[in-house]
């Protein structure tokens, strides 16, 4: 069995600053407002779907990577999110395709 | 018991909680894709009313989105100020978040409520289905996550949540924020991309 090693320095440390974590919130809020504002605009309705699915999946990102610090921590935590994540991605796309809501 | 063996530190160097935690984060992934996946299966497909474009309220909506981003917020700056052993604001960015879910869960129930009101209950048609379960799997974590912060505030009164505790805060909040980002996408499938109802056959 391998032997317990000593907790490694990057682990849950260095987290940003509470100025940092305040402007990550504007612009999650600024991103939200434009998401409406684009669903309200009958010009965008051709490309809704691609410009909202967009500015979502940069929120998604700023929370994971800055809430959530995955930014900041060990590779691993990473990996293990990242690979479940990518899995019930491609678990939607295949249902999408298998329903025919898209066609090849 | 010396703070090395109560942090539990595994061969990778990595505090095991955590590394539980992310796969814990991982398994809900493919759990709200699997709802996701069967919303937007069955999303323009129901036979009968109400439907997306009938009954759902962007304005209401968009409000208890900002509020659950808010509560992230909070939530960071909580774990920040457990981090640098600061009571007082630990307790009150904690209260605060709890808070912020608290009235989102409200917003949730007030928007149910309406819901049935208008004639669409979990049985009325698959949209019905589909967005209720969806939407109440969400809220039912949102609960549950009020009712760890809670926990945690109790556990802060009781003297019991000093810095060396803030990994208990960190694990609580990266739940906090799983929540936050499952919202940001129904948000944006559910409510703001909304596709024209099939013609009845």
């Amino acid at each position: 069995m391998a032997e317990h090693s000593e907790p490694q320095e990057h682990q849950g440390s260095a987290h940003p600053t509470a100025a940092t974590y305040v402007a990550i919130f504007a612009v999650l809020l600024i991103i939200t407002i434009v998401e409406v504002g684009v669903f309200y605009v009958p010009a965008f309705h051709g490309f809704l779907a691609p410009i909202l699915l967009t500015l979502s999946a940069l929120k998604f990102t700023l929370v994971v990577m800055f809430y959530m610090h995955l930014k900041f921590d060990h590779p691993l935590f990473r990996t293990i999110f990242t690979l479940p994540l990518l899995i019930a991605a491609a678990v939607i796309i295949a249902l999408l395709f298998l329903y025919g809501v898209f066609r090849l | 018991m010396s703070h090395a063996a109560a942090a539990h530190y595994t061969s990778t160097g990595l505090d095991s909680r955590k590394i539980a935690f992310w796969t814990f984060i991982g398994s809900e992934c493919l759990l709200f894709g699997s709802l996701i996946a069967t919303y937007l299966v069955y999303e323009g497909r129901s036979v009968s009313g109400p439907t997306t474009h009938e009954i759902l309220n962007i304005p209401l909506t968009s409000v208890s989105t900002f509020d659950l981003l808010l509560s992230s917020l909070m939530m960071v700056l909580a774990l920040a100020a457990v981090q640098r052993g600061d009571r007082l604001w630990a307790r009150v960015w904690l209260a605060a978040t709890a808070l912020l879910g608290a009235i989102f869960l409200g917003f949730q129930a007030f928007e149910f409520t309406h819901f049935v009101h208008e004639g669409l209950g979990f049985t009325t048609n698959l949209f019905g289905s589909t967005f209720f379960t969806l939407t109440g799997f969400h809220g039912g974590h949102v609960f549950v996550g009020v009712v760890w912060l809670l926990t945690l505030l109790v556990r802060s009164f009781q003297g019991k949540l000093g810095p060396e505790k803030a990994m208990n805060v960190e694990i609580a909040g990266l739940y906090w924020h799983f929540v936050d980002v499952v919202w940001i996408v129904i948000f944006t499938v559910v409510y703001l991309i909304q596709t024209t109802p099939l013609p009845a056959s």
